[in-house]
């Protein structure tokens, strides 16, 4: 007599779950971005190459990049520093600094945005200060990269924090006794160690910042060709019954995100395959 | 992966910016830029101006102006302008929004409704039923909207103008149709304001909502907005006129402290005046807001169908007056709509 497998369902039963997840992709997934692009595609190539060219979807393009730019590499920065920071130390307000790093991911991104227009607009805390000095901040480039910043602000802090915690200290306690300085153990030790964590949350934090739209469309103002974003712009053409455009436009950051996902495992099969025994 | 590898992922976004940064600074020509701040339904209607305008413009002095635009909510792009967003004109759905930024930031003169011709409202608009193809429903006028089952599709009269158009001719037909006092009116407002499933915050979001997702069987619409869905929605949906509605007045005005700030005050007067030109009066026809020109109005006579009309000031002794007893916090809209 031949014993069933503890680990293994009946055929049946297998197969209904298997069918289940993958109906479940399908349908959450794989339908909306097919339909992104089926709608694009739509009215033909010419009609979904003008809306890419157009002045308007350019500049939307550029102002995303140009967030995208400032936001990525300092949350970046920032992120390293306080993941290095809770982790590798115990201090007071540990758990309070924890909390607040969270502070974008729990709050709306409508609240982040107002916030900004609170403190920066014509009526807010700032406002006649930086009206006497023609600053614009809100309504302007600046607001929509503070936005931007606000919300990307806990990625790459909250993907660095759970891999830097599993390592502990131990290596570069090791690395001190053998005479490394700050600066070297950090290079030599603990980046090697966190590269999969950062390269990930570096991803993640640049796919929302090209993708954020709540915070930015309270401090945009909507100006075309100038204060929209992607995002915004595909919003604009949607109200426009500029359907087959606005679509087009999605695809654009359907491609980012499918982009940001092939990028992230092929990283990881070549590196990992020569140099990585630890992912 | 080598930390020299991590540093050129960083660097990567820097060049980007540097790029960008190089990029803007480069579309800075001898022009003059003039930000016209709108509502909802205007997009179509100004971006035809705009080009013709520019054209008008380059003839007369030479100088090329490139007319940047933004829309939405009517309350909503007055709030932005109170919050600091440079317009150097604001075309608003009514003039209680313009009245508005007037009181708080003084940007603009309390009387600069007196400014221009026809209280400085060069095209005018009204409220229409919209129904689905066939009217399904039968609506015919204001009352078959409290019917029991028929979902009504408006704006939020706090954030929209054209959902406060909406409910004062409501209001209008209601004060005509019960016993004449403020309560039947109230009632019937009431009892239309429960059959609205959704309150978008600007025009056209509603129109999106009815005619793009198909929610509600009647839409309380900008004239204009229905004659663009029409267009846009061939054989879906059908134009139903009530026995009466309000005589929708948008109201432009130059925001001078913001243009006398961009050195654009010339040509944002010259941007608002051209409005009553006979060009702009055919445009303004052309996309379905009633031209203020009598001549163009004549032309377009067949377009337009003649209806009983109360105005604001007539009816409601003004916005000041409508906005302070219907839509202020605590006001009639707020003690009838419990959602």
């Amino acid at each position: 007599m031949s014993l069933r497998p503890v680990t293994s369902e009946s055929l049946p039963v297998r197969i209904v779950l298997i069918a289940c997840a993958v109906g479940f992709l399908g349908l959450f997934l794989l339908v909306p971005l097919g339909l992104v692009f089926v709608e694009a595609l739509r009215r033909g190539g010419s009609v979904f190459l003008a809306a890419l060219t157009d002045r308007h979807a350019l500049s939307a393009i550029r102002l995303t990049l140009f967030a995208a730019a400032i936001a990525v590499p300092l949350n970046t920065l920032f992120g390293i520093a306080a993941a290095w920071l809770i982790t590798k130390f115990r201090f007071k307000g540990r758990t309070w600094l924890l909390a607040l790093i969270d502070l974008p991911f729990a709050v709306s991104p409508v609240i982040a945005g107002l916030v900004w227009a609170l403190i920066f607009g014509a009526q807010g805390w700032l406002g006649p200060w930086l009206a006497e000095h023609d600053i614009r901040i809100i309504f302007a480039v600046p607001g929509i990269v503070l936005a931007t910043l606000f919300v990307t602000f806990p990625f790459v802090a909250r993907e660095l924090i759970p891999v830097m915690e599993m390592q502990g200290t131990d290596e570069e306690e090791a690395a001190l006794t053998l005479g490394a300085g700050g600066w070297q153990i950090f290079r030599r030790v603990t980046l090697p160690n966190i590269r999969w964590g950062l390269l990930y949350g570096v991803l993640l934090c640049n796919a929302r910042a090209m993708g954020e739209f709540g915070a930015v469309s309270v401090v945009s103002g909507h100006i075309r060709g100038k204060t929209n974003t992607l995002p915004l712009h595909i919003e604009v053409l949607y109200n426009e019954y500029q359907f087959s455009a606005a679509f087009a436009a999605a695809t654009l950051l359907a491609l980012l995100a499918l982009l940001t996902l092939g990028l992230k495992s092929l990283l990881e099969l070549r590196l990992g395959s020569h140099s990585s025994i630890r992912h | 992966m080598k930390p020299k590898t991590i540093l050129l992922l960083l660097a990567t976004p820097v060049v980007f910016l540097g790029l960008a940064a190089c990029d803007a600074s480069k579309d800075s020509g001898p022009k003059v830029h003039l930000l016209n701040v709108s509502y909802d339904p205007t997009r179509e209607l100004y971006e035809d101006y705009n080009t013709l305008f520019a054209q008008h413009w380059k003839e007369q002095t030479g100088e090329t102006v490139e007319i940047e635009a933004s829309h939405g909510g009517s309350g909503k792009q007055a709030r932005a302008i109170m919050d600091g967003l440079e317009g150097d004109v604001a075309t608003l759905a009514l003039a209680y929004d313009t009245d508005a930024i007037a009181a708080e930031t003084g940007i603009l003169p309390e009387n600069w409704q007196s400014r221009l011709p026809h209280n400085s409202s060069p095209y005018t608009s009204t409220i229409v039923l919209v129904v689905r193809k066939g009217n399904p429903k039968g609506i015919r006028d204001w009352p078959d909207l409290i019917q029991p089952g028929i979902q009504v599709v408006t704006p939020n009269p706090k954030t929209s103008g054209g959902a406060r158009w909406n409910y004062l001719a409501a209001w209008a037909y209601a004060k005509r149709a019960g016993d004449g006092s403020d309560g039947s009116a109230r009632d019937f407002l009431r009892a239309l304001f429960k059959n609205v499933p959704v309150l978008d915050t600007g025009a056209r979001g509603a129109t999106t909502t009815f005619a793009q997702r198909k929610i509600g069987d009647v839409f309380l619409s900008w004239e204009n907005e229905a004659f663009l869905i029409e267009k846009e929605f061939p054989g879906e949906t059908e134009i139903v006129v009530p026995s009466i509605s309000i005589l929708a007045e948008p109201a432009v005005a130059v925001l001078d402290k913001n243009a006398e700030k961009h050195g654009t005050s010339q040509v944002a007067q010259a941007y608002l005046e051209y409005l009553y030109s006979p060009q702009a009066q055919d445009l303004i026809g052309k996309h379905y807001y009633r031209p203020r020109s009598e001549e163009t109005a004549a032309k377009y006579a067949d377009v337009f169908p003649k209806l009983n009309l109360v105005t604001i000031d007539e009816e409601f002794g003004g916005w000041k007056a409508a906005q302070a007893t219907h839509f202020a916090d605590g006001g009639v809209f707020d003690q009838i709509y419990t959602p």
